[in-house]
C-alpha cells in the first residue's frame, strides 16, 4: 500500500499542475522547474516524509523485479516461452526459470498458447528488457477458477492494509484469490462465490479512492451469499 | 474477424457458465445487451446515427449525391456501403486500407438494406439513364467489443430512417426526406460448444465457432444472411436462429421504429 | 488562402459571421474518458468540428524496426470520416493528413517523458467525426487529454488553436469561411507552462505586426483552452473522490 499523509485531502491531479513551491521533495509522477514541482501525470497528490508525488489512476503496468504477475503464454520458443505480463513488454520465461525438467524443442508439452502462469519477475534492464521465473515457491500453472482482471493502480487497494481487504473477500467467499501486481486476479472457488468475489474485486476497482469501501464490500458479499447454517 | 488468444481459464470459464446458460456478463444466451441509438449526431453528413450494443460503438454517415446510374438500372438510384475498422476501435485494428473482415461487414449490412428494399431506389432517379442520387453508407466502428454486424445495421438504418436528400444544395429542388420503406433488423448468433448465444461480445466472438446473422424485415420474412466462422452449424441450430431472430428483431425494431 | 469572395466575413462592428469578435474562440466541450477499449480517449467539439482520440500504449512497437532503445516513439494517425465534410471524402490516408499525423507526434513528442519506456510505442489515433476548419488543432488538444487520460507520464497538457486573418483583421479561432476566403490561416500549439511552440504552420500573407497579434492572440487562447482540457481530466476523475476522508 502507498502511504499517504493521515488526513491529507484526495486532490486529482493532472500533468502540469503545480504540486509544491520547493520545500519538498519530488516524488514519483512529479518532476521539478525552475525550482517548483509539478505533476506529470494524471493521479491523486500524494505528500509522505518530505516528498509530493502523484499516486497514478491510470497507465500501464510496469514490471519491477520482485514483482508478482499473472502471465499468459503468447508464444512458445524450443527452449523459451514469451509471456504477456500485461505490460509494453512481453517477458521471455526461459527453461532454466521453470520447476521442470524440459527438453529443448518439447517446451509446449509444459505450457502452451493461452495457458496463465503465476510468475515472478526476475530482472529488468535499463531497456525493459523483462525476464520472469516460475522458480520460486508456489509459482505454477494455473488451471481453472477465473481471472478478473483490474487497472494496476488498483490492485493496492484490492490487497488491502496488510492484506486485510483480500482476506477478508477470501473468508467470506471461501475462494482461493491470487493477485498480481499487473492487475490479473485469479479466483478459484464454488462458481457462484468465485464469482461473487471477482464482482466485489470490480467494485473494490470502481470505487477504489472511496472512503468505507471495506464495510461496503463486506455488505455487498454479505448481500450476495447466504452463510451457511452453522 | 481476427483472433486474440484468449487464455484458457476464460474460455473454460465461458463454457463452464455456458453449461448452466449463464453468460460472464450476467446475461441469458439469447438476451442482447443494452441497445441505444441516436441519430442527427453529424451536421456535415446527410443522415448519421451512433449505435450502441453495450460496449460496441459504430458511427454511421450518410451522404446523398447527384452521379450517373448504373447502365443496367438507369432509372434507379445508387446504393454504396463501405466500413473501416479503425484502430482506434480495438488493438486488433490495424490502420490501412479495409481488410477482408471490414469489407465481408460492409457487404452484410449492405445486403440486409438492398434486399429488403429499405431504400427505395426507384425514387433517387432524377432523370432516368442520365443522373441519379447516389447514396454512400460509410461505416466506423469506434469502439469493438463483438457483434458488429448487429450494432452496424442498426447504426446503418437509423441514419438512412433520418437522411435528407441535399437537393437544394445541387439545384434539384426541395430538400426531401430520402424515402424509405420497411426497418430491416440483422440478429447474429455465435455457437460456443453446443450453445448458441445471440449478440456474442468480443471474448465470446472470440472462441465461438459459427456465427449466423439473419436480417428480417416488418412482416418477420428473412431478406439477408451470412454464416460465418470455420465451424458448422445444424439444422437445429438454424431452426433456432431464424426463430430468435425474428423475435428479437421486432423488439429492436421497436427503439428505431 | 483564397482571399476572394464578396462574403463580409467581419462586419463594421468587428463582429464575425458566427457572431464571435475578433479575439473569441467558438465554444469549446471536452470529455475525457469516452471509449473503453482505448487506454486513454477524449472528445472535443471545438465550434462545429467534433472529433475524437483514443490512445493505445505504451505498448509493444509494431513494425519491430521502428523500436527505439532509449525511448518510446510516438505514432500518430489523424483521419477525416467520409461524411465529415461537405463534399464526401474518400476514405483512406492523403498527403494532408500524413503531414498532420506527424507534425501531431511531433507536438506530443515534445512532453510526453518518452524515455520511461523505452522499445515502447505510443499510439495516437485522431478520427474527425465533423470538420469546420482547426481540425487539426482540435484534434491535438483532444490527443493531449486522451494522452493524460492515458495515464502517460508528461510535462504538461498541450493545447492548439488557429490564428489567422480575414477581411484583412487578425482573427482567433478561425471558422470555415474565414479558413476557406480569408487571407492568412496560422495552426499553433504551446506547452503552456513555458509559452513554448511546439506546432506553428501558416500559410497566407500577414504583415510582421499583424503576426505579432496574431500570435499574441493564440498564446492567450490556448491557455484558455488549457483550462478546459484540465477540468475536463478533473471531472473524468474527482467524481470518485467526492467523499474526500480516507477509511484507511
Amino acid at each position: 500500500m502507498e502511504k499517504r499523509e493521515a488526513g491529507g485531502a484526495r486532490e486529482v491531479v493532472v500533468p502540469g499542475d503545480l504540486l509544491d513551491d520547493g520545500r519538498l521533495r519530488p516524488g514519483n509522477g512529479a518532476y521539478v522547474l525552475d525550482g517548483k514541482i509539478y505533476a506529470s501525470r494524471l493521479g491523486v497528490k500524494n505528500v509522505f516524509s518530505g516528498s509530493v508525488g502523484v499516486i497514478p489512476l491510470r497507465g500501464r503496468y510496469m514490471p519491477a523485479p520482485g514483482d508478482m504477475v499473472l502471465g499468459m503464454i503468447a508464444d512458445v520458443g524450443p527452449s523459451n516461452w514469451l509471456v504477456d505480463i500485461n505490460s509494453p513488454y512481453p517477458a521471455p520465461l526461459h527453461v532454466s526459470e521453470v520447476p521442470w525438467k524440459v527438453e529443448f524443442g518439447d517446451t509446449s508439452r509444459f505450457l502452451k498458447i493461452g495457458d496463465m502462469i503465476m510468475a515472478k519477475i526476475l530482472m529488468v534492464d535499463e531497456s525493459m528488457k523483462v525476464q520472469v521465473t516460475m522458480n520460486d515457491s508456489g509459482l505454477r500453472k494455473l488451471e481453472g477458477g477465473q481471472i478478473a482482471e483490474i487497472a494496476h493502480s488498483k490492485v493496492s487497494r484490492v490487497i488491502g492494509k496488510s492484506g486485510s481487504m483480500i482476506q477478508m473477500i477470501k473468508n467470506m467467499t471461501d475462494c482461493r484469490i491470487f493477485v498480481g501486481q499487473n492487475g490479473r486476479i485469479w479466483v478459484d472457488g464454488d462458481i457462484e462465490e468465485a464469482t461473487v468475489a471477482v464482482d466485489a474485486i470490480k467494485m473494490i476497482e470502481r470505487e477504489a479512492q472511496t472512503s468505507n469501501l471495506t464495510e461496503r464490500v463486506k455488505d455487498f458479499i454479505g448481500s450476495r451469499i447466504i452463510p451457511e447454517e452453522e | 474477424m481476427s483472433r486474440a488468444v484468449i487464455s484458457e481459464i476464460r474460455k473454460n470459464h465461458i463454457l463452464e457458465l455456458l453449461r448452466s446458460g449463464k453468460r460472464t456478463d450476467g446475461r441469458a444466451p439469447e438476451d442482447v445487451r443494452q441497445v441505444s441509438v441516436e441519430t442527427g449526431v453529424i451536421e456535415s453528413a446527410d443522415g448519421s446515427a451512433i449505435a450502441k450494443y453495450g460496449d460496441t460503438e459504430v458511427i454511421v454517415g450518410v451522404k446523398i449525391i447527384p452521379g450517373t446510374p448504373f447502365a443496367d438500372t438507369p432509372g434507379k438510384g445508387v446504393l454504396t456501403t463501405g466500413a473501416e475498422l479503425i484502430p482506434m476501435a480495438h488493438p486488433l485494428f490495424e490502420s490501412g486500407p479495409p481488410g477482408e473482415d471490414a469489407i465481408e461487414l460492409a457487404r452484410v449490412v449492405d445486403r440486409g438494406i438492398r434486399e429488403s428494399g429499405m431504400v427505395d431506389v426507384e425514387k433517387l432517379c432524377i432523370e432516368a439513364g442520365k443522373e441519379v442520387w447516389m447514396c454512400f453508407i460509410d461505416i466506423y466502428a469506434l469502439n469493438y467489443d463483438g457483434n458488429l454486424f448487429d450494432v452496424t445495421n442498426l447504426a446503418a438504418v437509423a441514419a438512412l430512417r433520418t437522411a435528407v436528400i441535399p437537393a437544394q444544395q445541387y439545384g434539384k429542388g426541395e430538400n426531401i426526406p430520402l424515402p424509405t420503406t420497411c426497418i430491416p433488423i440483422a440478429v447474429t448468433a455465435a455457437k460456443i460448444g453446443n450453445t448458441l448465444i445471440l449478440d456474442p461480445n468480443f471474448d465470446e466472438e472470440q472462441i465461438s465457432s459459427a456465427r449466423l446473422t439473419v436480417t428480417t424485415d416488418d412482416d418477420g420474412n428473412y431478406r439477408a444472411m451470412q454464416k460465418g466462422g470455420e465451424g458448422p452449424i445444424t439444422l437445429d441450430d438454424l431452426t433456432q436462429c431464424l426463430d430468435m431472430s425474428a423475435e428479437v428483431g421486432r423488439r429492436i425494431r421497436k427503439i428505431i421504429g | 488562402m483564397s482571399g476572394q469572395s464578396d462574403l463580409e466575413l467581419v462586419n463594421k462592428k468587428g463582429i464575425r459571421l458566427d457572431g464571435r469578435k475578433a479575439g473569441e474562440l467558438r465554444s469549446i466541450k471536452i470529455e475525457a474518458g469516452v471509449l473503453k477499449n482505448a487506454d486513454g480517449s477524449a472528445y472535443v467539439e471545438m465550434g462545429k468540428n467534433k472529433v475524437r482520440a483514443a490512445v493505445y500504449g505504451p505498448r509493444e512497437c509494431h513494425p519491430r524496426h521502428l523500436q527505439d532503445p532509449t525511448k518510446a516513439i510516438i505514432q500518430c494517425k489523424y483521419n477525416m470520416m467520409a461524411f465529415s465534410v461537405s463534399d464526401r471524402k474518400r476514405p483512406g490516408p492523403d498527403r494532408r493528413s500524413v503531414e498532420i499525423s506527424k507534425i501531431t507526434a511531433d507536438a506530443l513528442e515534445s512532453v510526453v517523458l518518452t524515455e520511461l519506456f523505452p522499445r515502447a510505442s505510443i499510439d495516437v489515433y485522431i478520427e474527425i467525426l465533423q470538420a469546420n476548419a482547426g481540425t487539426r488543432c482540435a484534434g491535438l488538444t483532444a490527443a493531449s487529454v486522451a494522452l493524460a487520460d492515458a495515464g502517460i507520464p508528461m510535462r504538461d497538457i498541450i493545447p492548439a488553436v488557429a490564428v489567422g486573418k480575414a477581411d484583412g483583421k487578425v482573427l482567433l479561432d478561425l471558422n470555415k469561411e474565414e479558413d476557406n476566403f480569408g487571407q492568412a490561416d496560422v495552426p499553433m500549439a504551446l506547452i503552456p507552462k513555458t509559452n513554448e511552440i511546439v506546432l506553428l504552420q501558416m500559410d497566407g500573407n500577414m504583415t510582421r505586426e499583424e503576426f505579432d497579434t496574431a500570435i499574441k492572440m493564440g498564446v492567450d487562447a490556448c491557455h484558455e483552452i488549457y483550462a478546459v482540457q484540465k477540468d475536463a481530466l478533473r471531472r473524468r476523475y474527482a467524481v470518485a473522490l467526492k467523499e474526500g476522508v480516507s477509511d484507511e
